[in-house]
């Protein structure tokens, strides 16, 4: 029999993966998703236009109807795709117990045993549901959990309590703040429901908001993190399209302000190996016993941190490849110089004369500074890498991009 | 961890219409108004008709609530373990409040935990008392809608005196700057960074003045889906309104639109690509790039 539409969702996975389809990609069509069904596919659309209709665009090809989201994030002052966080399915039960529960309990100062709420639900609801003991403490064992119940122990009797309350009404800019930049932001957002309506004085720039998606995996992470906890995760892999369940010491989150990705650099003991491994990627998240390692494996990494363009990292600095180039820059282009200094991530730039300079690095992966060094095109005068093939190929890939344009022969005169 | 029902869209909106149902006179339409204000599009169809069938028995047949009180809800440890990591951020002194106190409440991540590693060098100086004060002043002149006037040195090292209506704040994680939004002066915004003196503006007006708008400007490319580059350009540029097409043999367009202000910005990270990434239009960006290439190739890089 098939299940009828629900606006509500019980597992993120799978919509965590068609808003990152519908939102980064959005040019597949209604057959190619890899759904179950073309039901699915409809239903998890249906959701996602019930929460950001306002962001969801339509485009027709001939082979069919494609659903994309766009979002110009520098205008929004709350991030859309944190709406997505909010649509966990319940039961009537676990509703009507959980506004009887902090009803009953409307300040910590009233304490309770499991009968005498039981009791109190009853009569407050009018049977209009009825709760056995077993429900009513399996919800407060979760609610114990969560930290918004308490327990106290007075004689053999085990009473309940609501949490103190906390006082964030002089938060709300903070809150507005922190949650579209801080990590795992969703969580202000939650908080933020639960303060009055205000004008909200922040808008954002350069502002990544499909990193959302990936909230509840950045949060398992950081709490293995402080507990310094083994994990074992499953990862799609970036070639094999296939999962693959691996255990790791997770040891920090690396953030891209410029790119949206975010990447956890780990020590993957059984290759005996400091990996890198995007958050998106990873899936089902289960923290394990405490890694005896974990301070020296920090500290590791952080000795070798001043070496990392990107996210590529190993253990040792003997696999260091040499990075140098120089440019020309007038006098009046001292901004070049500026942005040298502030866009380099390490190494060194160093005047030669009056018109050229240079930058030098050791890094690990020269690959993951192509893009960046690209940005000087038009004023780079000479390279020089110790991987000769990146540096064949960025010169190869400059010889192409003539091509491209049509200046492989040409001059000025090039531009209509 | 996060993905539960206590955080919903559901329960925070029956809170809202619970609340509401409190209110003497409450009639049906007012409770719906609080299911189209705080919830889904197609939540009507489920959440009032669950309390009205008493499905969800916390309203009466006449829509008084079954509760004795308005609702509310402790902050769960993970709400509070937010606060405590952010608490911990040097940019939360650029907000005159005192945090509540969490004594007891382990942090969820610590600066330790997580780098962003991209971010430029330059950003401001979040905790440099004048930028501080600069910007609670700032903060305090948009909520009272006061005008301020603020000194700062033009292109031509001079200093000047400007003065405007703040509207609000624009952070860039990338640059790692606050820029102020102002209105009743020619310019748009102000780095915060850059602001020498700051003060309430008391002077009379006219504030005719308006900043120019910020023109949008499309631009079509070409991606040649090698070494990943599609989901890398899809990434690089999804904060921007875009839209994307498939051609063939691994190739797709893509169709952005970006501020005209940014237009050097877009143009290098358009490089950034190199040539897995093609302008197809307009032209006159298809010459921006062209003009860079031609230099390029005047350097004689061999």
């Amino acid at each position: 029999m098939q299940v009828a539409y629900n606006e509500r969702i019980k597992n993120f996975e799978k919509v965590r993966a068609y808003m990152r389809e519908f939102y980064v990609y959005g040019f597949k069509n209604r057959n190619e998703y890899d759904a179950k069904s073309a039901r699915s596919y409809d239903d998890e659309r249906r959701r996602i236009e019930s929460w950001l209709g306002e962001y969801m665009h339509f485009t027709q090809t001939a082979e069919g109807k494609n659903v994309f989201l766009s979002v110009d994030s520098r205008i929004i002052r709350k991030n859309p795709f944190y709406k997505a966080w909010k649509t966990k399915s319940f039961t009537d039960g676990d509703i009507t117990l959980h506004f009887a529960i902090f009803d009953i309990l409307h300040t910590p100062e009233i304490r309770m045993t499991l009968a005498e709420l039981i009791e109190e639900i009853d009569r407050r609801l009018s049977s209009g549901i009825t709760f056995d003991e077993s429900t009513l403490r399996k919800k407060l064992k979760e609610y114990t959990e969560e930290g918004i119940i308490q327990t106290e122990k007075e004689g053999r009797k085990v009473l309940y309590c609501r949490s103190a309350d906390i006082d964030i009404s002089a938060l709300d800019d903070v809150i507005d703040f922190f949650s579209e930049i801080a990590p795992c932001g969703v969580i202000g957002s939650f908080l933020q429901d639960k303060q009055p309506r205000h004008n909200e004085l922040f808008s954002f720039k350069h502002h990544y908001i499909t990193q959302a998606m990936d909230s509840d995996v950045m949060a398992i992470l950081f709490e293995a993190i402080q507990k310094k906890c083994y994990i074992t995760v499953d990862n799609l892999g970036k070639y094999a399209n296939k999962l693959k369940t691996i255990r790791l010491v997770p040891l920090k989150i690396y953030i891209s302000a410029q790119n949206g990705r975010q990447n956890l650099i780990a020590f993957h003991e059984q290759a005996n190996r400091l990996n890198s491994y995007r958050l998106d990627y990873l899936s089902n998240i289960r923290i394990e016993g405490t890694c005896e390692k974990f301070d020296a494996l920090r500290d590791t990494l952080g000795k070798v941190e001043g070496h990392m363009w990107g996210v590529n990292c190993r253990w040792n600095i003997k696999h260091l490849e040499h990075v140098e180039f120089e440019l020309k820059i007038e006098n009046d282009e001292q901004f070049i110089v500026r942005r040298l200094e502030r866009e380099k991530r390490c190494g060194y730039v160093e005047k030669l004369d009056e018109k050229h300079y240079r930058y030098t690095a050791d890094v690990f992966d020269t690959m993951e500074m192509v893009p960046w060094i690209r940005t000087f095109l038009s004023r780079i005068t000479r390279m020089n890498f110790s991987n000769r093939t990146v540096e064949n190929k960025f010169k190869a890939d400059i010889e192409e991009m003539y091509r491209m344009y049509g200046i492989d022969g040409g001059d000025i005169h090039d531009i209509q | 961890m996060i993905f539960s029902e206590l955080y919903s869209v559901y329960y925070n909106t029956v809170a809202k219409i619970i609340a509401v149902a409190f209110e003497p006179k409450t009639t049906e339409e007012d409770l719906q108004c609080c299911v189209l204000e705080e919830a889904f599009s197609e939540s009507v169809l489920t959440i009032l008709p669950a309390l009205k069938s008493r499905k969800w028995p916390l309203l009466h047949d006449d829509l008084s609530p079954a509760l004795h009180h308005e609702p509310t809800m402790p902050l769960t440890t993970l709400e509070k373990r937010w606060l405590k990591a952010i608490a911990e951020d040097p940019k939360v002194k650029l907000f005159d409040v005192e945090f509540p106190a969490l004594d007891d409440v382990q942090p969820l991540f610590t600066k330790e935990d997580y780098k962003i590693y991209d971010q430029y060098a330059d950003g401001d100086p979040f905790e440099d008392e004048n930028y501080i004060r600069h910007f609670r002043l700032i903060l305090s002149a948009i909520k009272n809608e006061r005008p301020v006037r603020i000194k700062m040195k033009n292109r031509y090292g001079k200093e000047v005196w400007i003065r405007f209506y703040p509207k609000g704040f624009e952070y860039s994680v990338k640059d790692d700057k606050v820029r102020i939004i102002a209105a009743g002066c020619r310019f748009r915004q102000f780095n915060l960074g850059r602001v020498i003196a700051c003060e309430y503006y008391d002077g009379q007006g006219p504030w005719t003045e308006k900043p120019q708008v910020e023109q949008k400007k499309e631009l079509t490319l070409l991606i040649i889906n090698e070494r990943n580059t599609l989901e890398r350009a899809m990434l690089h540029f999804a904060h921007l309104e875009k839209k994307a097409e498939r051609l063939e043999d691994e190739q797709y367009v893509l169709h952005l639109r970006y501020y005209e202000s940014d237009e050097t910005e877009i143009v290098i990270r358009v490089l950034s690509f190199g040539p897995c990434v093609k302008v197809l239009e307009p032209e006159s960006f298809v010459n921006l790039i062209k003009e860079r290439l031609i230099l390029q190739k005047s350097c004689e890089l061999k």
